[in-house]
């Protein structure tokens, strides 16, 4: 058994555990709508503690809720730790897969479609599990072990090809530079994606909390922080994601320049990095103009990673360009 | 999450006194230190909102001025300019896919002159691309000059006044200290003069407000936010006008080099040639380079693997002679150009050369050149090339070739190409007679073959074989016109043909003044990127009055922008005095401290005790709500 068949059986096994992973988190989810629940039952007037309708209409506070609450605290959310220690676990396995590609390539393992899609979901994972040493994020996981899953699993089904040897435009140093930024960034605009998605969904919770209507949604969200907050953790990851991805552009464009001669050409490739940037820098200034604030800036995240993984798959597929590199014929 | 007006607004605790909300307000309103920012800015003191213009051209436009530099403008134009660079990654674009442009004129020719007119052909270079992001950056720089006006302003300005309520701001923390000896406003003022000094340590702008009710002291920093919004707002300008300017002193030449042969780098030497407005014809700095050889490593055949017979570690190896000194020899490969006085000089292509002689019926060399074959098929370089045969027989003459390195027979007997190095060296040629159309003086490509007034002898239907060689081979011509021979370009003593015919390259000579200057804007505004998303921009005040003989010490902070970790700044601040304030010893930690619960909201407008605040038993941060730990 080579290096390379080795990697294959690590990835399958590393989607195996996040598939497991996925399934805890799912649990967790259901049970965090029990918790919302019972809270409720015990506690209903805690719901909207506080809450004041912001005058100015810049955002209302409503509680996030009875997930907070004392009442619950030591038994609650296991599954979603079970969840994140497979999701570990997975990383491990993932890491290694990647690793041990790398090793059958002899080069980074980032060269073509299978590569970045298997560096990308690796960095993604990595970038979450990493940010939960810090902030509580355990309730975006089933969201992002979901799409780890899909694309991971997709791309070694679909993308896979066989070690050959880098073609000569890629032999350069902005391939580790440049790929491994780009797959960094990508990382943080996943996050800031799975947080848009929950911000909008809660802000709906909220508004219907405020308009008394008799049902509120999914209870889960009900433990979970409130859309303000969610918004800004969301602009937190995806401004970190925005510097990386500028500086992939900009290393984009050194390497360009010394492999196509001239630094930036309109490639197709070129044009729609330079397309998630600029959504990116509209999402930014969405978040600081009266009026997009909230939802309206939310979409933008989600409109700005739904980009990200077009340039990755429809792009990089079926758009004729200089970036050939899907190895896929 | 930001502590703009509006949301403190929303997240204050059950109002004890409703006029306590203008004594923020006037604290985080501070015109003269804020930074500017256009009226809809979700900072800006909301204005009357669609405030309709005074009558008057100067209203009008003035009006007109307000809402071109808004956010909401430069919002929409970026969301617009993002849009309209769509249409130029699905439609080929003539400056970068020019065959891809006539392909798609071939393949539909109705719609082809509608979207052309359009100008969905060229993007980039189009009027209304080009409207947009003019506007974007017209908006740009009405937005960033008064701003940078009033930043320079507030540089120099002081920290605004103590609040009279500290308590009304979300981030407030309070301790007493019992007074160690005997004059407790001297403790008081001690204590500020050292919290003075600690936050100067922190690098804050420091202002003592000392008053009848206390002693405090004023900081602010984060300067440097702005300052890093203005660099890059800036910074992209710069690139935008390097680019513009730069074009027009920039110039891209190709030439196609045989082995053994030299260019000179001169207008009239290069087969095609962009020159921006200002290169004028004696721009060009005049030196030589000869291709010496031509180096290539393919992957071995093997037909199970896709990576058989790939390419790589292609190597032009170059002599450069420049006027006023020695030849040098120096390689171009690809992702290392090779600079020469001012250019870069890159690698685009390369390919066989095959060359071949062609005599008349009396013997006498009518033709003899090394004619460089475009490969076909990148992975058995099999290749087409034309030899146009003007003067010297009885017709002219016009010779469509293939060419296969390791020639192989396919099952219907027509030669195919297995491998793209040179082992099984195999020229085929068709001949067509009559005129080849280059006497009228009309520009023809050497690459293509005009067959329209010619008659074909050999080859296809003629029924005649077409001309097939090997390295060395002399046949006759049809008609008993002369002969033609294959060379072998092999050194003397060769035992095989892997040299036997001549390489090619394709150079690009680049030359743009104006890389530099798009690197270091490019550079600049990243690094203002990064001061203006992750530089916090605060106040801290730390305020000492006597109560009951005892000093009570407030802090409290206010976020200027985004600033997600100002509960923590204000905290350490609380610590890092109170252990200066043990050091100094003029005060001592009261034994009892005041009980801290509910002393001020959560972030999210809960009050919660303090109690809560510790880690909960499974781990999880308290608030859930991915506060940072502290
Ligand atoms: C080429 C077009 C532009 C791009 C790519 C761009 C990009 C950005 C980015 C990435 C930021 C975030 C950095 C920061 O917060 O300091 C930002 C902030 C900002 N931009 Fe722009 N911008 C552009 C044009 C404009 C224009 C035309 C205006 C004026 C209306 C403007 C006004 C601002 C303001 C006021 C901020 C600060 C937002 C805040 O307080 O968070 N920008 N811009």
């Amino acid at each position: 058994m080579n290096f390379d068949s080795l990697s294959i059986l690590t990835i399958w096994t590393a989607v195996a555990i996040y598939a497991a992973a996925f399934i805890a988190y799912a649990f967790d989810l259901a049970k965090r709508s029990q918790v919302a629940a019972d809270a409720k039952t015990a506690v209903p007037e805690r719901e909207l503690v506080g809450a004041t309708v912001g005058g100015s209409g810049a955002g209302t506070a409503v509680v996030a809720g009875g997930g907070k609450s004392a009442d619950a605290a030591p038994t609650r959310f296991v599954t979603a730790r079970i969840g994140t220690a497979l999701t570990t676990l997975g990383f491990v396995f993932h890491l290694a897969g990647t690793v041990l590609r790398g090793i059958a390539a002899g080069r980074v393992p980032w060269s073509n479609m299978y590569e970045f899609a298997m560096m990308g979901t690796l960095m993604i994972v990595a970038v979450y599990l990493a940010v939960n040493i810090w902030f509580d994020l355990k309730y975006l996981g089933t969201f992002i072990v979901g799409l780890v899953v899909v694309l991971l699993g997709g791309a070694a089904t679909g993308f896979y090809v066989e070690v050959v040897p880098l073609a000569d435009p890629l032999k350069s140093v902005w391939l580790v530079i440049h790929v491994f930024v780009a797959t960094l960034g990508t990382a943080f605009f996943a996050l800031a994606f799975a947080l848009s998605v929950f911000q909008l969904m809660q802000a709906r919770r909220e508004s219907k909390i405020l308009a008394e209507a008799p049902k509120t949604g999914p209870r889960f969200l009900a433990t979970l922080p409130n859309s303000e907050r969610l918004e800004g953790l969301a602009y937190r990851f995806a401004t970190v994601g925005f510097i990386l991805w500028t500086f992939t552009l900009m290393a984009g464009s050194i390497w360009a320049n010394d492999a196509w001669g001239r630094y930036w050409g309109f490639d197709t490739k070129e044009t729609w990095t330079f397309i998630i940037w600029v959504l990116y820098a509209g999402y930014i200034h969405a978040r600081a103009t009266r009026g997009w604030r909230g939802s309206r800036s939310a979409w933008l995240s989600i409109v700005g990673f739904a980009a990200v993984l077009f340039n990755f798959t429809i792009v990089n597929l079926f758009f004729k360009g200089l970036h050939v590199y899907s190895g896929l014929s | 999450m930001s502590n703009s007006r509006s949301d403190q607004a929303a997240t204050l605790p059950e109002p004890q006194d409703p006029n306590a909300t203008d004594d923020v307000n006037a604290t985080g309103g501070d015109r003269a230190t804020d930074p500017l920012r256009p009226s809809d800015h979700i900072d800006s003191e909301a204005d009357a909102g669609v405030e309709s213009p005074r009558l008057g051209v100067v209203g009008w436009l003035r009006w007109g001025w307000r809402q071109l530099t808004s956010m909401r403008t430069a919002l929409v134009l970026l969301l617009i300019l993002a849009i309209a660079a769509i249409p130029g990654s699905i439609f080929p674009q003539r400056m970068a896919d020019p065959n891809g442009v006539t392909q798609w004129k071939v393949d539909h020719p109705d719609l082809f002159p509608i979207l052309d007119g359009m100008q969905l052909f060229d993007v980039y270079l189009s009027a209304w691309f080009s409207a947009i992001y003019l506007l974007l950056f017209l908006s740009l720089v009405g937005c960033v000059i008064p701003r940078i006006k009033h930043h320079l302003k507030a540089l120099r300005a002081r920290p605004p006044r103590t609040p009279v309520r500290l308590g009304r701001l979300d981030d407030h923390r309070e301790t007493v200290r019992t007074v160690a000896g005997e004059d407790a406003q001297a403790a008081a003022a001690q204590s500020i003069a050292i919290a003075e000094k600690q936050l100067r340590a922190l690098r804050y702008r420091v202002e003592r407000y000392d008053d009848t009710r206390g002693f405090s002291v004023s900081a602010e920093r984060g300067y440097a936010r702005e300052t890093g919004n203005l660099l890059f707002h800036l910074a992209l300008v710069g690139v935008l006008v390097s680019v513009g300017v730069g074009g027009s002193f920039a110039y891209t030449g190709q030439r196609v080099v045989v082995q053994g042969t030299s260019f000179v780098n001169t207008l009239l030497d290069y087969s095609s040639m962009n020159r921006g407005r200002f290169v004028s014809d004696d721009a060009l700095a005049p030196y030589r380079m000869t291709l010496d050889s031509f180096d290539v490593a393919y992957q071995p055949f093997d037909p199970n693997k896709s990576s058989s017979g790939q390419a790589g570690d292609f190597a032009a190896n170059v002599t450069v002679s420049e006027p006023g000194q020695k030849p040098h020899k120096a390689d171009v490969r690809v992702n290392h150009p090779l600079g020469v006085a001012g250019d870069r000089v890159y690698l685009l292509g390369n390919g066989y050369a095959p060359t071949i002689t062609v005599k008349n019926a009396a013997g006498d060399v009518v033709y003899h050149d090394s004619v460089p074959f475009l490969p076909q098929n990148n992975s058995t370089m099999m290749s087409m090339g034309i030899v146009k045969v003007a003067d010297g027989l009885p017709e002219q003459l016009g010779l469509q070739g293939f060419f296969y390195p390791t020639a192989a027979p396919l099952e219907s007997g027509a030669l195919t190409s297995v491998y793209p190095a040179l082992v099984n060296p195999t020229l085929t040629l068709n001949v067509y007679a009559g005129d080849l159309g280059i006497n009228d003086g009309t520009p023809r490509s050497v690459y293509v073959l005009d067959t329209g007034a010619m008659t074909q002898l050999t080859g296809g239907k003629t029924g005649v074989a077409s001309i097939e060689l090997s390295p060395g081979q002399t046949t006759a011509l049809p008609n008993g016109m002369g002969t033609i021979t294959f060379e072998n370009e092999a050194p003397k003593g060769a035992t095989d043909l892997s040299q036997s015919v001549k390489r090619y390259v394709s150079l690009q000579i680049h030359h743009d003044p104006s890389e530099q200057w798009v690197l270091v804007f490019a550079v600049l505004a990243l690094a203002g990127l990064v001061l203006a998303l992750f530089v916090p921009r605060r106040r801290m005040w730390v305020k000492a009055t006597v109560v009951d003989g005892a000093v009570r010490l407030e802090y409290a902070g206010l976020a200027r922008g985004e600033d997600p970790t100002l509960g923590a700044a204000v905290e350490d601040l609380r610590d890092g005095h109170a252990r200066l304030l043990d050091a100094d010893g003029s005060t001592t930690p009261e034994a009892a401290p005041v009980p801290e619960a509910l002393e001020g909201p959560t972030p999210d407008g809960t009050p919660v005790p303090e109690a809560l605040e510790g880690p909960t038993p499974d781990g999880t941060d308290p608030d859930d709500s991915g506060n940072p730990r502290k």
